[in-house]
This record gives structure tokens, C-alpha cells and sequence, in this order.
């Protein structure tokens, strides 16, 4: 009899427990999408690396930090977290100690996530196998090595707060603002951050840095911004890296991969919607293009048109009306744009957009390693000759 | 070994250069909507028409497997083989897609020049020689060709074939094994050979390998290797 109670005992504790760990498979399955919508894997998964088991360099103007591991490993995972200590890190920016985290993790995003859909994230992790990989200490510059100072910084610059719905706007623009918001963390990369590393009060309205690229202004349609777009077609370019003659590359091209062609149609039209109705606002150019004479431009423009004869006309058109093969480069906005940053990477180093449902078999810009740094800016003044 | 990897690497950089200013005229554009013109942006740096093998560093892609080549993209993408412009230009590439891409240089029939021999001392040549042939059964080192092919050509579906290679690229890739910036699926049987082979042997087996005619026929060996010396995971690895 008292053996038998005790069984009863047993399977009523593993029960209980098992549902404290949301061993529930639908909730695990909606926490596998929202980490794809957030992205985790993006910083917490090592190149190569196990995933969730952190190790991954995120190089900052503050110095590189190691995203954590956050796989239920005791010793070096978050195995021995509650969810309210999820929850926290999340909403609040706080480690289990009660620590603050620096903002390297986009918890000013994260705290917009309601308390469900992390509560799922949460039950999704622990159902991975705990990976036991130690996480490498930061490397900071000393004027924020110390952790506490963050406390500072959360006081300045972060309001937590879950996302309320504006009863006034669709249920689509709701759910896009959600997402966006929140788990999509677009403004950490497209707005300008300030001296703090902080977003939110830039007067430029300029876009952000990221990996060596500029993350332009989602509130201006000559950058990234998806006013007046047709809804279907912005859409299409977030969830296949590619709309008609629009595609993405370099680090947006990560993100469609890694995460939004992974998303309910639903949800990245949601997310479309929002961001179409963004109010839009100047960007600032960063600095001014180096003044030229007209002798000198002269000089760059002819330069530039050989570079352009040569290497590429065959694809992009004699007039850069574009072709199957290449984007139109004139009028085409990722040209124009102020920054001329990512033309620089995207002629050096070339790369495909995204290979996806909606683009399998994407073509790519070959790398040109070998134009010198003239030829290089000289083909750049020449494709944007028209943009003044 | 540090100093050897220190050495291909700033071969790495001159011969990627050099070998990029040879290819930059391109030949007649390929039609459009095809897997040639998708490839533009491979053949940026393995170029056919201009094979460099005597400065060159980037190695050649036509005529191997398509399975080997299928991996290596793989590990570039998923970070197990490290260089920086081959992680970027896969790392959001789909498997179905790396996949063609790999048999269109699999089925790639270019001709290939002879090696120009470079200055190698009698020893080297000897002890190269021996590695390859017979490798060296008192460190436990199994002959090159008892898993690349007799003619060291390749073995169909997953092993590349060893000749026709820049000698400071066969360097930089036993190096790479011993460290762990160039991986396969375990067990990882190159690693394991690369740990008992000395710097000089490196040197040596590389510099061989490389004063070897390319033969007539280059295509891989057909048949699979009936008792290898050692387990390679990546031998059998599956196709999308």
C-alpha cells in the first residue's frame, strides 16, 4: 500500500514537473517558431557551433561580446533558471543573479514580447538537449567592463513594458507591430544607435551599422522603408529576399534566411503592414561625398565607365538598365542611397541574396577583389552619376 | 606548423590576387537564366580558363565529385571548413542549391595545364613519394593513394582527387586539418592523418603531389574503396 502511494506519489511529482518544464508539444513548437521570429540562433549559435550553445563574437563599438549559451545545460546553460528568471531576462534586461545584461542582447526589443509567447520560447529551449559549453568572458573596453554601470544605462535609456495593442489600427497592424517590435528586433540593427548605444532618440533618422554594413532608415522610402509599397510585394521581399527587381544581401540577407522565411505568411504580411505604415522621416546624410572638382570628377567618371565597360556592363546593362541575371542599377534606391557603405561591400566582396521558397536558386554579384581602391570608388561615382 | 599555416596564408592572399587579375576578363557570357550564370560569382576566383598552378592558390573545382564538392560548400556554409569569402558567399545558400552548383563543376571537362615543376630537393622527393605510395605504416600513415585512387584522381562519390593542385594550397589544407580550421564529418579521418604527419612531411607530400602530371584521364575512380585503412565520415555522406 505505502509503496503504491508512493508510485502515485512519483508519477503525480514527474507529471507536475514535466508540465512546469511546458513539456506541452504544441507550446514547444510555438517557442521553436518565436526563437526563429527573434532570431536566437542568430547570436547564440557559434559558426559551426551547437545550437543554442552560445560562443558567437558580436563585435560592438563597445568591444565583442560572447552571446551566452542559453541551452538547459546546469552549469553553463540557463538549466537551472525559472521561467520568471526568463521572463526577466527578457522583460526586464536581468540576469538570474539579478544583474543587469548588457544591451548587446536586444532585450529593449524583448521586453515588448507578452509573457506567453516567452513563457513558450522557454519550453521550447529546455527541450533541447543541454549542451555544456562554457561562454567566454566579454572582451570590452574598460569604460563599460563594469557590469553595474549598466544599471545606469537601463535607467537612462530602457522602458520595459510588454506591447499594447492600439484598438484604433487592424488586427494586422497590431500583429505586425508585435513582431516587429518585439521578437523581430529590426530597429537594433535600422536605427542609428546613440554615443551610449542606445536607440531611440536620433535626430538624423538615419539607419544603424551592422557587420560593416549600413541598416538603412526603415522610415524613408529612398532607404529601406516600405512605403507605398504594394503590400503583397513588400511581403514577398522579406519573407523570399526578393521582389521584383528589390533583394536583400549581407546581413539582411542572414536574416531572411535564418528567420523570416520561416514565418507564417500571415505574419510576415502582418509585419509588411506595420512597417508600410511607418511614418516617414528625413535621413540626415552622415557625412557629405568628397568634393570634387569637376576636373577630378571627370577623371573618376571615365575611370569609373572603363571599371563599368569592362566588369560590369555584360549583366547590369550598358545603361544599368539591369537584366535577368542583375538588378537595374539605375533609379535603383540601394545605389542612390546616401551611405554608399554597402555598394562598397557588395562590389568588393559580391554575394547571393538569400536562397528561399519564394527564390531557390538566387543569382549572385561576383566578388572584385581586384580593382584598386580608385577603380573601386571611381565605379561607384560612375553608377551613381545620376543621383547628383 | 604555425609558421607553415602563416606562410599559405600570405600565399593565400598574393596568389588569390594574382590568379583574380588573370580571370577578370571573362569569356563569351553564359545564357541567362542557366546554372553557368549562376555560378559567376564562384568563377570570380576559380576561373577555367587561366588555371594558375604554379602561384595560384585557389584550387580548381572541374571534374571532382560532386559529393565532395557538395560537402566542402556545406562545411563552408555550416563553418566547418574556415575562409572568409567561401562562409559569406554560402552562408545563406539552401542545400538544393549548393547541390547543383556542386554537380555543375562536377561534370565540368576542362583541360589542364602540366605542372611546372617546382625546385624540390631529392629527400623531399623521395620521402613525398613514399608518403603517397606507401605513407608510412611505422606512424600509422596510410598511403594517399589507398583512399584518393590509384591515380590519385578522386573516388567517386565523396573523395577529391589530389593532383592538379597549387602545392601552397595542399599545404595550407594539411595544415588547416591539424588545427581544426578545416573539419569533416566524424570520424574525421584527415584530421587523424594530418596529426601524424611532420611539418616536413607536409612540405614534402605537398610538393610531390604537386610535380605530378595531371593524366589524360582525370576523371574520379568509379568504384568505391574496398577495405580503406582508416573510417572516413564523410566518405558516405548523403546527397540532398
Amino acid at each position: 500500500m505505502r509503496s503504491k502511494l508512493l508510485a502515485v506519489v512519483a508519477l503525480f511529482a514527474v507529471l507536475l514537473s514535466a508540465s512546469a518544464h511546458g513539456a506541452d508539444p504544441e507550446r514547444i513548437a510555438r517557442g521553436e517558431y518565436l526563437a526563429r521570429a527573434g532570431n536566437c540562433a542568430g547570436c547564440h549559435t557559434a559558426p559551426g557551433g551547437e545550437a543554442f550553445a552560445g560562443g558567437r563574437a558580436v563585435a560592438s563599438p563597445f568591444g565583442t561580446f560572447y552571446a551566452p549559451n542559453i541551452t538547459a545545460d546546469r552549469a553553463t546553460g540557463i538549466g537551472e533558471w525559472s521561467a520568471e528568471q526568463f521572463w526577466n531576462a527578457l522583460h526586464l534586461g536581468k540576469r538570474a543573479d539579478g544583474s543587469p545584461l548588457y544591451p548587446a542582447c536586444p532585450y529593449p526589443n524583448f521586453t515588448r514580447v507578452q509573457r506567453a509567447d516567452v513563457d513558450a520560447i522557454y519550453a521550447y529551449l529546455r527541450s533541447l538537449p543541454p549542451v555544456r559549453r562554457s561562454n567566454p568572458p566579454h572582451e570590452l573596453s574598460w569604460f563599460v567592463s563594469a557590469r553595474p554601470l549598466m544599471r545606469v544605462w537601463q535607467w537612462l535609456f530602457f522602458e520595459p513594458g510588454e506591447f499594447r495593442e492600439d484598438p484604433a489600427k487592424s488586427g494586422q497592424w497590431n500583429r505586425g507591430a508585435y513582431l516587429v517590435q518585439g521578437l523581430g528586433h529590426c530597429s537594433a540593427c535600422h536605427v542609428e544607435r546613440n554615443a551610449f548605444g542606445a536607440e531611440g532618440d536620433s535626430r538624423t533618422g538615419r539607419g544603424g551599422r551592422v557587420h560593416g554594413w549600413y541598416a538603412p532608415s526603415l522610415y524613408s522610402r529612398a532607404e529601406a522603408g516600405l512605403q507605398g509599397w504594394p503590400l503583397a510585394r513588400a511581403a514577398a521581399l522579406l519573407r523570399h529576399g526578393k521582389a521584383g527587381d528589390a533583394s536583400v544581401m549581407g546581413p539582411m540577407a542572414d536574416v531572411v534566411f535564418n528567420s523570416l522565411q520561416h514565418l507564417s505568411e500571415d505574419d510576415v504580411l502582418a509585419m509588411a503592414t506595420y512597417l508600410a505604415a511607418l511614418p516617414e522621416r528625413p535621413v540626415e546624410p552622415a557625412g557629405r561625398e568628397p568634393r570634387l572638382s569637376q576636373a577630378q570628377r571627370d577623371t573618376a567618371l571615365e575611370l569609373g565607365r572603363k571599371v563599368y565597360r569592362d566588369h560590369c556592363q555584360d549583366c547590369h546593362g550598358d545603361e544599368g538598365q539591369g537584366s535577368k541575371a542583375a538588378p537595374r542599377l539605375a533609379g535603383n534606391r540601394a545605389v542612390a542611397m546616401a551611405d554608399r557603405g554597402n555598394l562598397v561591400q557588395i562590389v568588393r566582396h559580391g554575394g547571393y541574396p538569400p536562397s528561399t521558397a519564394g527564390n531557390p536558386r538566387p543569382f549572385g554579384m561576383p566578388p572584385f577583389y581586384q580593382l584598386s581602391e580608385r577603380e573601386l570608388d571611381a565605379v561607384i561615382t560612375y553608377i551613381r552619376r545620376r543621383e547628383g | 606548423m604555425t609558421r607553415l599555416i602563416s606562410v599559405a596564408g600570405a600565399f593565400t592572399r598574393r596568389a588569390a590576387i594574382l590568379t583574380l587579375v588573370g580571370m577578370a576578363t571573362a569569356s563569351a557570357a553564359p545564357p541567362t537564366d542557366s546554372i553557368e550564370q549562376r555560378v559567376q560569382p564562384c568563377l570570380a576566383c576559380h576561373g577555367e580558363t587561366k588555371i594558375d598552378l604554379e602561384g595560384g592558390y585557389v584550387p580548381h573545382l572541374a571534374g571532382k565529385p560532386a559529393g565532395y564538392l557538395f560537402n566542402q560548400l556545406l562545411n563552408y556554409r555550416d563553418a566547418r571548413r574556415r575562409h572568409r569569402a567561401m562562409e559569406y558567399m554560402v552562408s545563406h545558400l539552401a542545400d538544393d542549391y549548393l547541390w547543383e552548383m556542386a554537380r555543375y563543376f562536377a561534370e565540368r571537362d576542362v583541360p589542364y595545364p602540366q605542372p611546372a615543376g617546382e625546385p624540390m630537393s631529392e629527400a623531399q622527393r623521395a620521402r613525398g613519394q613514399r608518403l603517397v605510395r606507401d605513407g608510412d605504416p611505422a606512424r600509422d600513415v596510410p598511403a594517399c593513394q589507398a583512399c584518393h585512387g590509384e591515380r590519385l584522381t578522386g573516388v567517386q562519390p565523396n573523395t577529391p582527387g589530389l593532383l592538379g593542385l597549387p602545392r601552397v594550397y595542399l599545404m595550407a589544407q594539411l595544415g588547416s586539418w591539424r588545427v581544426g580550421t578545416r573539419r569533416a564529418a566524424a570520424p574525421d579521418c584527415m584530421h587523424t592523418v594530418a596529426e601524424r604527419l611532420s611539418p616536413q612531411d607536409i612540405q614534402a607530400v605537398s610538393a610531390w603531389l604537386a610535380a605530378q602530371p595531371v593524366p589524360a584521364e582525370r576523371k574520379p575512380a568509379a568504384d568505391p574503396v574496398v577495405d580503406p585503412p582508416l573510417e572516413c565520415g564523410s566518405v558516405a555522406l548523403p546527397r540532398p
